[in-house]
């Protein structure tokens, strides 16, 4: 199978003949099955399909949350099946930035707390740390919410503190699932609007997993997924 | 460090359920702090016992009397420094539930016997002086509020007075001290020569003999002699240290150190179950939440000392609050009213029990900590 995508040179992502499958009893699951993507760096790009059909899965993979049964995922010129346990989580800190559909705030933490998790991996001062965070969430428009806990914010509003967890490293990739699944079209119009707006003026790459047509239009471009592989449409 | 408002923010998470637990493992604590005061209490101060001293008595029984000819005869051996003798008064003040104990010595040398008896040099004078004069000490004295020049009446049911009389008069001219924190301060003493004269049977005899040693190491040597000085006598004597003595004494009661092992082992044991279930409710709340930790970089390992930090917080906070509960409970000494004299609660047991908490905190997390550990981020993430 082509990658859905040419021009592997300027490619940020590229996943050659993975696999996935699952052992269950004697019977082997497959997942995704030979697929071939390739996204270019600062591209916003949407993956679509019915429930089952991989995306999650290849969103794990491409994130280092889970391995390939064959074949090979490089993101930013790594290759992840030559990271151990240990590099797969230093490397994720350093270069991916996760948003999920229901945001996995941490309850007991305030927005700016939540924030700060992955900056508590690396090397920064508390001030630089406060420094970033206030940035982050300034750009998602909550930079009056620092001390407000999760369950003191709606739901789009928890949604852009997940994605100031997400940005505070200034990753090189952002792989969100689902963002606008779990809020109202409202909300989710702004979330899309902050995604937009993080690819074209701060030049993220983002891999948005959706169901929504209208979420996936607002992307460069739309892969769909059916039963594992890359299909031009999805069937009726 | 930067981790700390994390470990907190989760402990506080729910309240009432951290709070339930901290109780828990505080009482365990202040029952271990108990427990170990009355060990003290039943070894009746084995651990402040003098090194250089031992106790001799006779080979039959401690209660079988020694004539006080002995004196200047164990005196002679090498290696003895000093010698004193003791003898049991058993008397009753006020009420036979007013226990503690009373022994007529000699005061000059036994005072040098006992430097960690601290007895003001004006009221050692006055009980040279006195032949009627005892001394107390301040936990007696405290307990019925005796002051110096008080007469205080003793009921004897064993020495009866030259004049038939079963009621022994002294003048407390002094309150003494102890030296270090363990001494018993609550017997009494009074003079061996007024006792001697006034009582009308057992002249000429003493209860036992307390001899020290010019080195600690000859004291094996010197107990062999003083042993084989009286042996084929009428009255045979043993002698060994003063440690040996107390923990002998003690092990009448039983060993006392394995039945408060075993009741402590009991209760850590639950503890450890309370504790235990705490943190694995905890982690298993959070599933979701550690996939994400882990999904934004932290490692396994880092997971794991999370949780263990964690535990280890809850159970040794629990630990520091009981023990120093403990700690200020046990300073107000014997809670029976006189049957444990030394009663307190060894700085050596208070660093054992901070070892306890990190220990519990350890064992409590241990499992959850590992389960966190092993979490794959896609199966938490999925989970939640």
């Amino acid at each position: 199978m082509k990658p859905a995508a040419g021009d592997s040179s300027s490619a940020l992502v590229q996943v050659r003949g993975v696999e996935k499958y699952y052992q269950r009893g004697t019977e082997r699951v497959h997942v995704l099955e030979e697929l071939d993507l390739e996204v270019k760096r600062g591209e916003f790009l949407a993956l679509m399909g019915p429930s089952g059909s991989g995306k999650s899965t290849l969103l794990n993979l491409i994130g280092g949350l889970d391995r390939p049964s064959r074949g090979s995922v490089t993101v930013a010129g790594e290759r992840m099946e030559r990271l151990d346990e240990r590099g797969l989580a230093a490397w994720r800190a350093r270069h991916i930035g996760f948003v999920f559909q229901f945001y996995n705030l941490l309850p007991a933490l305030t927005a700016a707390r939540n924030v700060e998790l992955p900056l508590l991996l690396t090397l920064l001062g508390r001030a630089d740390r406060r420094r970033r965070v206030e940035l982050a969430l300034s750009i998602v428009g909550l930079g009056h919410r620092l001390k407000h806990h999760p369950a003191q914010l709606s739901g789009g509003e928890q949604q852009r503190v997940g994605i100031a967890r997400a940005i505070v490293t200034d990753p090189t990739l952002l792989l969100c699932d689902e963002p606008t699944g779990d809020l109202d079209r409202t909300s989710g119009e702004a979330v899309l609007d902050l995604l937009h707006t993080l690819c074209r003026q701060h030049g993220k790459t983002i891999i948005m997993v959706t169901h929504d047509p209208h979420a996936s239009a607002r992307a460069d471009r739309t892969v769909f997924l059916y039963k594992g592989r890359i299909v031009d449409a999805i069937p009726a | 460090m930067k981790f700390a408002s994390l470990i907190v923010a989760n402990l506080l998470r729910r309240k009432l359920r951290t709070g339930l637990t901290l109780v828990s493992v505080t009482v365990a604590f202040i029952l271990y702090a108990y427990l170990s005061a009355i060990r003290v209490g039943l070894s009746q101060g084995v651990d402040v016992a003098g090194a250089d001293r031992m106790l001799v008595w006779h080979a039959v029984s401690l209660a079988q009397p020694l004539p006080l000819s002995y004196l200047d005869r164990i005196k002679r051996i090498p290696g003895v420094d000093l010698v004193v003798h003791q003898s049991w008064f058993g008397g009753i003040y006020q009420n036979p539930r007013n226990f503690f104990a009373q022994m007529p010595v000699d005061p000059e040398p036994f005072l040098r016997m006992y430097p960690e008896f601290l007895l003001p040099e004006a009221q050692k004078q006055a009980w040279l002086r006195t032949r009627t004069g005892a001394i107390a000490g301040r936990a007696t004295a405290e307990r019925f509020g005796w002051k110096v020049g008080d007469r205080i009446p003793l009921q004897t049911g064993i020495w009866t007075k030259q004049d038939g009389s079963m009621t022994w008069e002294f003048d407390l001219v002094g309150i003494f001290d102890g030296a270090k924190q363990g001494t018993d301060t609550t017997p009494f003493y009074f003079r061996y020569d007024y006792f001697d004269e006034t009582r009308r049977i057992g002249k000429g005899l003493v209860g036992w003999y307390v001899v020290r040693v010019t080195d600690p190491d000859l004291a094996p040597q010197v107990a062999r002699a003083i042993n084989e000085e009286f042996a084929n006598s009428s009255a045979e004597v043993k002698a060994e240290s003063e440690k040996a003595f107390l923990q002998g004494w003690a092990k009448q009661v039983g060993d006392i150190g394995t039945i408060l092992t075993a009741i402590l082992t009991a209760v850590f044991f639950t503890i450890l179950l309370v504790a235990g279930n705490t943190m694995a409710q905890s982690v298993r709340e959070r599933t979701e939440e550690l996939g994400v930790l882990k999904a934004v970089g932290f490692t396994h390992e880092q997971v794991l000392g999370l949780v263990l930090v964690e535990s280890c917080l809850l159970s040794g906070l629990g630990a520091a609050v009981g023990l120093g509960i403990g700690r200020v409970l046990t300073a107000a000494g014997d809670p029976t009213g006189g049957a444990l004299p030394v009663f307190f609660f060894p700085p050596r047991d208070m660093v054992l029990g901070a070892g306890l908490g990190v220990l519990l905190g350890l064992a409590s997390g241990a499992l959850p900590a590992w389960q966190a550990m092993r979490l794959r981020v896609a199966d938490a993430l999925r989970r939640g």
